[in-house]
This record gives structure tokens, sequence and C-alpha cells, in this order.
């Protein structure tokens, strides 16, 4: 099948880390990297001040 | 805003400040609402603002996750009425399928956010037991919609899911309580039941969370728990007795 105007084949069988004990789909990968990187971003990133009350 | 109401035609109608009767007040309905009055007003319901260190980024990822459920049940009622010969071959089904599908991604990639959030500020503190635990039951039964959600995809995918699942449900030994490959189980689940438990326990969650307030930081004082906002405590105090100062 042509999945040339996809960004990701969903059809074809998922990439797969063997680490040892651990053996990970490259994409739960990537979900669960950028789900930190969010969460360090909330902590970090400074909320924006309200203006009338500042 | 001030609301009147008509004079009663019977003296003693107006027993109550709200123009009912005695015998009204002791109705159960009258008891609900004084309870829910004196428990959760409007103005702790939807308050217009919130303690200071909610002006972090790391407070959104509730309302967000609420956000994404929203888009879910709204697409997931399109995709319901309309069915799969549409959604399988239309464009428009095809998109809103997807809104369905990456809604539902967002929905747990803002809750599981929520969660490390909540966990790392052990927002069980202060009486938010419950808050947590229904918090907890919610995302496990988000997982159930989900897991529902991709068996009755009606393609070959929802089919190797289903075989897969089968296998996995049997060696644990709950295999027996459903049945996985039953197209028309899942999907009255995944459609009817499931969702409803979410909501339910959704809303649930958020009154919680209006009853106690939003947990603060570790080190930050509870407003709730401030002698100087503790109406009640200073009027119990006697006058001689130093108002504690508020931790910063």
């Amino acid at each position: 099948m042509d999945h040339t105007y996809q960004l990701a084949g969903m059809n074809d069988p998922a990439t797969y880390l063997d680490l040892g004990w651990l053996s990970i789909s490259v994409a739960n990968l990537v979900v669960i990297l950028v789900m930190i990187v969010i969460f360090l971003l909330a902590i970090l990133l400074p909320f924006p001040k309200d203006r009338d009350h500042s | 805003m001030t609301t009147t109401h008509p004079a009663p035609d019977v003296a003693d109608s107006s027993d109550t400040p709200d123009g009912g009767t005695i015998a009204d007040s002791t109705m159960w309905t009258s008891r609900l609402r004084r309870a829910w009055m004196s428990k959760l007003p409007p103005e702790k319901l939807l308050p217009d603002r919130q303690p200071a260190y909610v002006a972090s980024w790391i407070y959104v990822f509730g309302v967000l996750t609420l956000a994404a459920f929203l888009v879910v049940i709204v697409t997931g009622l399109v995709l319901a009425f309309a069915g799969p010969a549409w959604y399988h071959t239309s464009w428009l089904g095809h998109f809103t399928n997807s809104l369905h599908f990456w809604s539902v991604q967002l929905f747990f990639v803002f809750m599981v956010i929520h969660l490390w959030g909540k966990f790392w500020m052990a927002a069980w503190r202060g009486r938010r037991a419950m808050t947590w635990i229904t918090g907890v039951v919610a995302f496990l039964a988000s997982i159930g919609t989900a897991f529902t959600g991709y068996l009755v995809q009606t393609n070959f995918d929802s089919q190797w899911i289903s075989f897969e699942a089968k296998d996995g449900l049997n060696a644990v030994g709950i295999g027996a309580f459903f049945n996985v490959t039953d197209l028309g189980q899942m999907l009255l689940l995944h459609a009817c039941l499931l969702p409803l438990v979410v909501g339910v326990i959704a809303v649930w969650h958020v009154l919680l969370v209006r009853l106690r307030g939003v947990v603060p930081p570790i080190d930050a004082v509870d407003p709730a728990d401030r002698a100087d906002v503790r109406t009640d405590l200073l009027a119990a105090r006697p006058d001689d007795t130093p108002v504690p100062e508020a931790r910063p």
C-alpha cells in the first residue's frame, strides 16, 4: 500500500527498541518523552501575570 | 442582584426567608438545597479568582483534560449517529474519526501530566483524599473506555487487538466476565456505559475540587487554614490573643 501521503504508515508494524528487559515501540517512547518535556516546561516556564492586578 | 418575590396571599405562608412555610423547610428538597448552598454556594462553585499559587502552567492540565474530554464526547456522538459506513468512507467521516482519536490521545497526555503534577505536590493533603481517589478511578475507567474504542474501529486493527486482548484477559482469569471479540458488547460498553462512568466520576472529581479548593504547593499555606481569613476562628478567639502571622 502506498503511504507516501501519510506522515506515518499506520498499517505497518511498529518499530520496537529492545533494550534488555525493556521493549518499547518508538512511537510510545516518543509520546512518553514529549509528556516529560511538557511536564518540565509547565513547571519551569513563568505563567503570564494578570495585568489588572499585578 | 436583588430579587423580589410577590407578596403571599396567605399571611402564614411566608414563615421562611425564601417565602415558604415552616412545613416547606422540613421537606427533603429544602434540606438538600440548604445543605448544597452551605457547602457549595455559586461563588465557590464558579469562582472569579483563584489563590495566587494557581498562577502556574502545571495547574492548567486538569481543565485541559476536561476540554479534550468534551471534544471526545462531541466527536463520539457524531460518529455514533453517522455510523461506520460514513466514517470509513467519506472524507468528513475520516476527519471526525481522526478528531475523536487524537482528542483521546491529548486527553490521556493531559491527564497523565495532571497526574504527575498532583502526585509530586501530594494533592491528597487537606481532606482531599476522595478527590485523589476519584481521579484514580476516572483514569482507570478512561483506560477501559479507550481500550473498547480500539476494539470497535471495525477494521483489521481492532480485530487484531481484540484477539490479542482475549488471550491476555483469559490468562489473568477475567475473560469469563466479558468477551472482547463480541463487537456488539464492546460497542455498548464503549458508547454507553463507560463514557457515562467517566463523565459522572469526572463531575464528582470537579465538584470535590471546588468543595475543598485547589491544593496549595507543599510549602504554601492553604487559604482555608489561614487564621486571618478564617472568620469563624477569629470570632471564637479571645480579644487578647494575637492573631498568628500567616506563613509566606
